[in-house]
């Protein structure tokens, strides 16, 4: 049985969800996986540590913190549904691009989305987790576009 | 009572400084930075650093300032509790229409917006949260937008003199009006927020890119008419009662009054947290640091600044004026740094070496997250590990925009002061 890992990310997680609904071998195992960053609670957190006590106790870093374990949780329940089939969930945080690789452990194939400009075939086309993650995997990658992909004539001439 | 200004007085004056300015970044205990500020400030009073007559004179002068950022504080507490934020943030989930890019776009506008009327920390405190959570209902990524809120926080809090406890601190020294103040910084603080957006929306290509939700579905907000007419009258009542010479504290505590009343008459409002949200211990610190900085500014301190900082106002003066500033407020925090600055500016400074001064205080903190360097530094040993690559990433982003931000908004406010007249 494969085991599938879809990399579940804002913007571009509509695609990843088709491209393993369509691409993966019959009889696959799902997981769905999420990883949220850290780095904007921790930049809230020294914004407000920058306000020398004013602000009232409300860290908008704990907001923040509060706000994104849920959102993600919707996210990927929201992916389930668009898989149509059951799916193991799993939500991870940290640095995001070493969170994938090692979730991706067991995994037989990892399901990512190009976050660059997609408007054209590349180059730029991955973004900087993306790029690690694609370099770095432990397991066959299917690479797709997030959207529509270019047509073949967009590629740039040679230099 | 004998004022001292001996060598072993000024030593004492700097080294009290470097206590209160030491003890805000580590915050032992979590205790209020005015545990220090306050015994600082007495000590200078006790041992005669500087005349009793001279503190309490300052003290009166930063009264109106101090009790405006305690009005605008409670005013944006209370329109946040009237739920403009929450209505702003379906606005910007409706208007955004799934787009990333506009979104950005939008989230500049309410950020500067934010910023600009009821203070930084409105922006940061208030509209941040929202922003995160408009992302989340779009299904986009969070961060570019949460960074714009951030660094807007600080690059459009150059517009009036109410929008940054800087600008307040430094607007008598300019002699300037609410509305000549107001009109002289428009172009910069335009120039500097574009800078910005391009910087982002270069910066962050690959997080922009994505496909959100067009359609997001949420509970409708209801406009929150009373907060937002009032809202616009302190507004224009920041231009209308300065024409008069009333200060602008007094419009600010008329708005708060107007939504305080209504609030606690409606249960949704406690007076606990009105007074919490003035934040009287921050006042105390402000005041306390306010004196200590009175008696190093007397010093050598002082003449050694004051012979640094450019007094003329062409483009090279005005430009060394953003620098100095930009890097005093990276090295400590804006706010001592605006304090020990314009004494060192002279009794009569030309109007926009003060205002180069604040695009330096105000747009230089982008550089770090945390306010001041200090304080990153100290952030980094309290973690006991280097940065982590996503917070490398932050700092990435404030060098690449605060030189290009603050350069081009300086050359803006020579263009504004050459039109102006003002340049002297």
């Amino acid at each position: 049985m494969t085991r599938v890992v879809v990399w579940i990310t804002e913007g571009t997680w509509q695609g990843c969800v088709d491209a393993a609904g369509r691409l993966a071998p019959e009889g696959a195992t799902f997981t769905l996986l999420h990883v949220s960053d850290g780095a904007p609670a921790e930049v809230l957190h020294g914004a407000f540590g920058g306000l020398l006590g004013r602000g009232g106790g409300h860290d908008p870093g704990v907001a923040v913190e509060g706000l994104s374990g849920p959102a993600a949780d919707e996210l990927v329940r929201a992916a389930e549904e668009r898989l149509g089939r059951p799916a193991a969930q799993v939500l991870r945080s940290g640095d995001v691009e070493r969170e994938v690789v090692a979730a991706c452990a067991d995994a037989e194939l990892l399901v990512c989305a190009r976050d660059g400009a997609h408007d054209r075939l590349g180059p730029r086309s991955l973004g900087r987790w993306t790029r690690f993650v694609v370099d770095h995997a432990p397991c066959a990658v299917l690479l797709v576009w997030p959207d529509e992909i270019p047509g073949v004539e967009s590629i740039p001439p040679k230099p | 009572m004998r004022v001292h200004n001996g060598p072993a007085a000024e030593v004492i004056s700097v080294v009290l400084l470097l206590a209160v300015l030491a003890f805000a970044v580590v915050r032992p205990k979590g205790l209020p930075e005015a545990v220090a500020a306050v015994p600082a400030a007495g000590i200078v009073l006790l041992a005669g650093l500087a005349s009793p007559a001279a503190v309490w004179a300052r003290v009166l002068q930063l009264l109106p300032t101090v009790a405006f950022l305690a009005a605008i504080l409670v005013l944006a507490h209370l329109v946040d509790s009237e739920g403009v934020f929450d209505w702003l943030g379906s606005r910007l989930a409706v208007a955004a229409r799934g787009n990333s890019h506009r979104l950005l776009v939008l989230t500049f506008a309410a950020a500067a917006g934010t910023t600009a009327v009821l203070s930084l920390d409105a922006t940061v405190v208030l509209l941040t949260p929202v922003v995160f959570a408009t992302a989340s209902t779009l299904r986009v990524r969070a961060k570019p937008h949460v960074y714009a809120c951030t660094h807007l926080a600080n690059s459009a809090s150059t517009l009036l003199p109410v929008s940054n406890l800087t600008n307040l601190l430094a607007f008598g020294a300019t002699g300037l009006s609410f509305l000549a103040f107001s009109g002289l910084m428009v172009l910069p603080w335009l120039v500097s927020i574009a800078v910005e957006l391009g910087v982002f929306w270069w910066f962050f290509a690959a997080d922009l890119g994505g496909v959100g939700v067009a359609e997001p579905a949420g509970p409708a907000r209801k406009t929150p008419v009373f907060a937002l007419v009032v809202l616009a009258a302190v507004l224009v009542g920041f231009g209308v009662t300065s024409l008069v010479g009333l200060a602008p504290v007094w419009v600010a505590a008329a708005g708060a009054l107007v939504l305080a009343v209504r609030g606690i008459r409606a249960k949704r409002v406690k007076v606990r947290a009105v007074v919490v949200e003035a934040a009287p211990l921050f006042l105390l610190f402000v005041l306390g640091l306010a004196v200590v900085v009175q008696a190093v500014a007397a010093g050598g301190l002082g003449r050694v600044l004051a012979a640094i900082v450019p007094g003329s106002p062409g483009l090279v003066g005005l430009l060394a004026a953003a620098g100095i500033a930009a890097l005093l407020a990276n090295v400590v925090n804006n706010l001592p740094a605006v304090l020990v600055l314009l004494p060192a500016l002279g009794a009569h400074p030309a109007p926009g070496i003060v205002l180069a001064v604040l695009l330096g205080v105000n747009l230089g903190p982008n550089l770090s997250y945390v306010g001041s360097l200090a304080t990153l530094l100290w952030r980094r040993i309290l973690a006991g590990k280097g940065m982590v690559p996503t917070l490398r990433e932050f700092v990435r982003l404030g060098a690449l925009t605060v030189p290009v931000s603050l350069v081009a908004g300086v050359v803006a406010l020579w263009v504004g002061l050459l039109v102006a007249g003002s340049t002297r």
